[in-house]
């Protein structure tokens, strides 16, 4: 892990400052609302102050306060956790999931792979968003909704990639000779072949997840995601109608988080991707 | 030739049978009868009875084992004969076949999307040109920078700070509506511009990939010029991973932008299809995803197949 971050560029390395203190803002985030949830109390960020409605940013309240007087603020950092647990916890899903479908097609091949790879093209098939939002509505409009529409259907990118490489790896020496050993499949796709692939999971994790916080934010928006809690998109879709009359500082805040977010995230993909994989390094330079 | 095609024709059934089961088990196992919707919460258990034994949710789910009855007298199959009929149910919204409410988005959604995605792939194609010709370079390096600035903008803030500035603000569209040619420039310009990251990078990488190619040195020592080379040779070659990338979002022109759509009024499939998600009426939800996904499975076969006749590798390989 050291020599990663010593191979990271400057820029790299800033990215992954950043995205070290939203996960602390979320972190927090995470301990306050377990704390008020333990306690019974309104957490800060859903406490209404009649009085002190739309008030622009001041040193009480950094970003403002919203149609409610709540905290502009304390919301972000909310949203900062929700946006954690979908990124993450949507990964939880998908890349078990294609690992596991990946090592076996590419391990195996013949009809354990044909199998993988009709379940990658029938669930690639399917019209991406309104599907999520389909089944985020069915499972039960909240964040486990939107964890198995994510989860369930961004898996199929993992696989596709984990297969390819695990393809490639199958008839190597080290995997013949632990064939010659006798060991098991299992073992040998594992202990053998994953750890020689895991780069790539490391490349997917970063990849997928300012994807997953970005689809979040969209159907949050649209009122199907998160309910009662302040997510990015339920901010956004709150910000938006004072927006006309001038509000201006919760939608600027929530954007700003956002962008940040998913740039850095963005970034930082394109480095691990140059830096753990050599194939696409040397076509890039 | 023909034996490719066969073996492509076959290679439909097992995904069709994939996408059928998974819609079904989404929207008719997991998602279950929409009594309650349909009748309201105050309906009577024999009503809702009635409703499910009317139509046919009181059949067994995949198929049917008992005696007496046909093998295939189940919800599944029922499901499988109504698509095949053309027949997706009725809007629980709308009280009208749900085929009669997608017919009418079609077009709307076209009008869109077809403009955004020819202007789309043009000025992407053309700046992801220009970076190849002009590699390393500090255009090739600020158009990188600003692709990956386009992609991390969350899409529903391009729409409504595209909405809020230039329509409400500056006033140089109109804010909603879809009465002439006009009222499309805005969404679809917004919905250039909110894929242009990801296509700038794709295109720029399909263009690289070819440009280090023997041939490209060849004709550079035969004494073309650049731009000849970039233009004929170059462009030429990577048309095959741009074709498949811009084929891969033909459905999506038809089921249409969900949020476009429904922020600027335009009363295409996407609008509809967002108006049913917030209503759960999912007999239309469910149409648009099967009928997305078994266009998908067209589109892909028809580009497979162009692929053949046009190299002789994919149809040999």
């Amino acid at each position: 892990m050291k020599s990663l971050w010593n191979r990271l560029s400057v820029g790299g390395k800033l990215c992954l400052v950043v995205i070290a203190a939203y996960f602390l803002c979320a972190a927090w985030g995470g301990i306050r609302s377990a704390r008020a949830r333990w306690a019974d109390a309104t957490p800060s960020y859903n406490v209404v102050d009649e009085n002190a409605r739309y008030q622009p940013p001041s040193a009480e309240h950094w970003m403002g306060t919203d149609n409610l007087g709540r905290d502009v603020s304390a919301r972000l950092v909310q949203g900062a956790w929700i946006s954690f647990q979908v990124g993450i916890g949507t990964s939880l899903i998908a890349i078990p999931l294609g690992v596991l479908l990946g090592l076996l097609g590419g391990y195996f091949g013949g009809k354990v792979d044909s199998i993988v790879v009709w379940l990658c093209a029938t669930v690639a098939s399917m019209p991406g968003l309104l599907f999520i939002l389909a089944i985020s509505l069915i499972a039960g409009k909240g964040i486990l909704g939107i964890l198995l529409g994510i989860g369930l259907t961004t898996w199929v990118g993992v696989c596709r990639t984990i297969r390819a490489e695990v393809m490639k790896h199958r008839d190597r020496a080290y995997v013949q000779a632990a064939r010659v050993l006798g060991y098991s499949h299992l073992r040998i796709m594992f202990r053998h072949i994953l750890p020689n692939v895991a780069h790539l999971i490391l490349i997917q994790f970063s990849i997928r997840f300012p994807g997953s916080v970005s689809t979040e934010v969209f159907i949050s928006f649209l009122g199907i995601g998160v309910q009662g809690e302040p997510s990015w998109g339920v901010m956004i879709n709150n910000a938006r109608l004072r927006l006309w009359q001038g509000i201006w500082w919760e939608m600027t805040a929530v954007t700003c988080a956002i962008f940040i977010l998913v740039l850095v995230f963005n970034h930082l993909a394109d480095e691990l991707r140059d830096i753990l994989d050599p194939a696409l390094r040397n076509e890039r330079n | 030739m023909l034996r490719y095609i066969v073996r492509r024709l076959l290679e439909l059934i097992p995904t069709t049978i994939g996408i059928l089961v998974l819609t079904f088990v989404l929207f008719n196992v997991v998602g279950g009868s929409s009594a309650e919707v349909v009748l309201g919460k105050n309906a009577t258990k024999a009503s809702i009875e009635a409703f499910n034994k009317r139509y046919g949710y009181d059949k067994p789910l995949i198929v049917n084992t008992k005696s007496g009855e046909s093998f295939f007298d189940s919800q599944f199959f029922h499901f499988v004969a109504n698509v095949a009929k053309g027949e997706f149910g009725v809007s629980t919204e709308h009280r009208e076949p749900v085929l009669d409410v997608l017919k009418r988005g079609v077009g709307p959604s076209l009008s869109l999307t077809v403009p955004m995605l020819v202007g789309g792939t043009l000025l992407g194609l053309s700046l992801a040109l220009g970076c190849a010709a002009l590699r390393g370079s500090a255009f090739d390096r600020s158009v990188l920078v600003m692709s990956t600035v386009l992609m991390s903008v969350n899409y529903v803030v391009w729409v409504l700070a595209g909405q809020f500035f230039l329509a409400f603000k500056m006033r140089l569209f109109p804010v909603w509506g879809y009465e002439s040619a006009f009222y499309i420039v805005l969404p679809a310009m917004i919905g250039v511009l909110s894929s242009l990251g990801v296509d700038i990078r794709f295109f720029r990488t399909a263009v690289l990939d070819e440009i280090y190619k023997p041939y490209v040195r060849t004709a550079r020592a035969k004494g073309l010029s650049r731009t000849k080379i970039l233009v004929k040779h170059v462009l030429r070659n990577s048309l095959i991973p741009i074709i498949t990338f811009i084929s891969l979002s033909i459905p999506y022109l038809f089921t249409g932008s969900l949020l476009l759509e429904t922020f600027f009024g335009i009363p295409g499939l996407g609008s509809v299809s967002l108006n049913a998600i917030n209503s759960a009426d999912l007999a239309v939800v469910r149409a648009v995803v099967l009928l997305g996904a078994l266009l998908y499975q067209v589109v892909n076969l028809v580009t497979d197949l162009a692929y053949a006749a046009l190299d002789p590798r994919v149809r040999l390989g």
